[in-house]
């Protein structure tokens, strides 16, 4: 996917303007807000299945190689066939060979957010290979060549009309509006392919080292038919999602669904072990599994490991007032939000992303949804101060943090300073005592007025107070 | 006990009669209120843009300004959740300063949350004749558990009565020196915020934070809203609000 998460300002004013993204963003923020509060309100010790979900991903990551060459090794014994990538490109080089040695024409995949870190589809369309998503959302995006704008609402914002135009345009069939005939007609375009495809791919929600298991949590159905039709199953994943035992997935499974649509359960868990055995009439006769590092072992050895403790349920930029109101595609690449945005600055660079770290008011409404306890705000402070080292942020910026620090450190002259500014502002606020326009607040002021100081300090007030 | 009162960059700023709101109620609850003339900011500028060592040198002055206090009371959730939730981070790794930090940050309060749960105030002067709606500043909030106590507070005010509106424990989109960088996704959010307001038709919305006041007010007025007032707790509390009518 291409990277432009430089641009966030500029494409956030953008999609600022756009009624139709308002539109369907809102009810996103309808939708999953109040339906996580309710299931979440259904468990009486959500607390304590939070903590130890942490405390879950806390260990694994702790013991990361051991649990990772734990999975290799079951998995190996159920038939499946485990690769290790330490780069997107690696890991598109590995699907090709599969593909090759298969003499795979057509693959179906299931949504995976991984696949899109590669560019994955990409990669295959290059080769000569037909990749066709069957997740609808992102059956839809790759109707309309689009990234998705969220990780598990991937087509989130386009609004119902848009989708009928797309579906009439580009199936030219006659201009559908209800929802299941839409849905319908996506089902009927996908049946063959599925029936056709030689290769199925998808993500991983998490590996279980004690089976050798991977699992996927899914609505539609899609991604059984996936792992199941085609001879050949590619699933891939990141290297931090594996989980110790199905006993810990049990724990995180009551978290995932919940914090994700406001679903006690998704429609589908399917746990994928092995390859077809000889008694067995379903499963593909070939499975293999490539497990992604790009970057990720690099994150665990520095301050930001928290941020592999994520499980991909997307709470946090569903209850983001930043996410809300300019959705994913401002961010600029595959992972949205909050958790983008210490996600993105660590895979592809402090230096291309320098907005994301900032936009966000830190109101930690993301650390309080988040399932597995991430210190988001946190997080993103940290890559504040790592931007303010390097050197990285503007000199205006830089010269007004070292102009405040110094005079606030002088109480004398801050005192002058202040009071001056008090009666400066106060006299600009004239009657109205509110300011319209500020040449050096005009991001402040273009939207709002500031309201005008009252005249003088309280230092000043409480000194002559204390005088007479 | 000797209270010490940390007005606020803000408050000093732009807002003094909170301040002494804020004085006038822990002079009312008993407390002998210490106010150190050479108060200024609590570093959270710099700390929330990335300079720590800026915001260091702050909270170091700070700390030892209000350290012979036995408390430390702040009229905004945001620096006080500065000081007690964030502090001891900056000072991480640095064991004698964090000492310090540690029992200066377990004695520092909201002001609300101070007068609820340690100076126990059972009455106060204010009036108020009309519906309040209150906003959950975010620090406040999810820093400091600042929910109840300041509608326990309004609830002694003659005349009060709250409203609830939608998502009042929503962003106002403030986030320091995010309202500037991002000016129009702040306005956005402030935009969402306003119309809670204004969907529950009180004649005043009551918050706890200069940084969300000045936000809140500037859009609703931007809006065209010359109605409804926005007031800060304290002055509600001891009566020094416009809005005592």
């Amino acid at each position: 996917m291409q990277i432009s998460s430089m641009h966030f300002k500029a494409r956030a004013t953008q999609k600022l303007a756009d009624p139709d993204l308002r539109e369907a963003l809102n009810g996103l923020k309808q939708r999953f807000v109040p339906g996580r509060a309710a299931v979440i309100a259904e468990l009486d010790n959500f607390e304590e299945i939070r903590e130890a979900a942490a405390e879950i991903r806390r260990r694994t990551l702790e013991h990361l190689d051991f649990f990772l060459e734990t999975f290799e090794r079951k998995a190996t014994e159920r038939g499946a066939v485990v690769h290790w990538a330490q780069t997107w490109q690696e890991a598109n080089d590995i699907v090709l060979k599969i593909a090759r040695d298969n003499g795979v024409r057509k693959a179906v995949k299931s949504k995976s957010m991984v696949s899109e870190e590669c560019a994955l589809n990409d990669a295959l369309e290059g080769a000569g290979i037909e990749v066709v998503e069957t997740d609808l959302g992102e059956y839809i995006l790759q109707l309309g060549r689009e990234p998705p704008s969220h990780i598990i609402a991937p087509v989130i914002h386009k609004t119902r009309d848009q989708v009928s135009d797309l579906f009439a345009e580009k199936h030219a069939t006659p201009r559908k509006t209800d929802i299941g005939e839409l849905t319908r007609e996506a089902r009927e375009r996908l049946r063959p392919h599925f029936l056709q495809a030689d290769m199925g791919i998808t993500g991983a929600n998490f590996v279980v080292a004690e089976t050798g298991s991977t699992l996927i949590v899914t609505n539609e159905g899609n991604g059984r038919m996936a792992t199941t039709l085609p001879r050949v199953h590619v699933a891939i994943t990141g290297i931090e999602k594996v989980v110790p035992t199905l006993e810990d997935l049990a724990t995180l499974l009551r978290l995932l669904p919940r914090s994700a649509t406001g679903q006690s359960i998704s429609n589908y868990v399917s746990v994928t072990t092995g390859t077809r055995g000889d008694d067995e009439i379903d499963g593909p006769q070939a499975f293999h599994i490539i497990l992604l590092d790009a970057g990720r072992s690099r994150i665990l050895a520095s301050e930001f490991r928290d941020i592999l403790r994520c499980i991909r349920c997307g709470a946090c930029m569903n209850h983001c007032p930043v996410y809300q109101s300019v959705g994913g595609h401002a961010y600029g690449w595959v992972y949205p939000g909050p958790m983008g945005s210490v996600l993105t600055p660590n895979y592809i660079g402090l230096e291309n992303a320098l907005d994301l770290p900032h936009a966000a008011t830190l109101c930690n409404q993301c650390g309080v949804v988040c399932p597995v306890k991430i210190p988001l705000p946190e997080l993103l402070r940290k890559l504040r101060e790592k931007q303010y080292e390097r050197g990285l942020r503007p000199k205006r910026e830089r010269a007004a943090l070292r102009c405040w620090s110094f005079l606030a450190a002088h109480p004398r002259l801050y005192g002058w300073v202040t009071g001056a500014a008090a009666r400066v502002l106060s006299w600009m606020g004239g009657d109205r005592k509110r300011i319209a326009s500020l040449p050096f607040g005009r991001g402040w002021t273009e939207g709002r007025d500031l309201p005008a100081p009252e005249g003088e300090t309280f230092r000043a007030l409480y000194a002559r107070r204390g005088a007479r | 006990m000797r209270v010490g009162l940390f007005v606020t960059c803000l408050v000093d700023l732009m807002r003094p009669r909170i301040g002494f709101a804020a004085l006038s109620l822990l002079e009312r609850a008993g407390c002998e209120v210490q106010v150190p003339g050479t108060q200024t900011c609590c570093g959270q500028p710099g700390y929330n843009s990335g300079d720590r060592a800026g915001a260091r040198k702050l909270a170091e002055k700070l700390i030892a300004e209000f350290e012979p206090c036995d408390y430390v009371v702040v009229p905004s959730g945001s620096c006080a959740g500065m000081i007690r939730a964030h502090y001891p981070e900056l000072f991480s790794g640095d064991p004698p300063w964090l000492a310090r930090v540690e029992r200066l940050a377990a004695k520092t309060y909201e002001l609300t949350d101070f007068l609820v749960r340690i100076a126990k105030l059972d009455s106060v002067p204010g009036e108020y004749h009309g519906t309040v709606t209150y906003h959950d500043a975010c620090s406040g909030l999810r820093e400091l558990g600042v929910k109840a106590q300041p509608r326990a507070m309004l609830a002694k005010v003659k005349g009060l009565r709250i409203t609830e509106m939608t998502e009042a424990q929503a962003c106002c989109g403030f986030g320091g020196t995010f309202a500037v960088k991002f000016g129009d996704v702040s306005t956005r959010i402030v935009d969402v915020k306003c119309d809670g307001i204004a969907a529950v038709k009180a004649d005043a919305v009551v918050l706890g934070d200069l940084g969300c006041m000045l936000n809140i007010e500037g859009r609703l007025r931007r809006r065209g809203d010359e109605r409804t007032q926005v007031l800060h707790v304290a002055e509600v509390l001891a009566g020094a609000g416009r809005g005592s009518s």
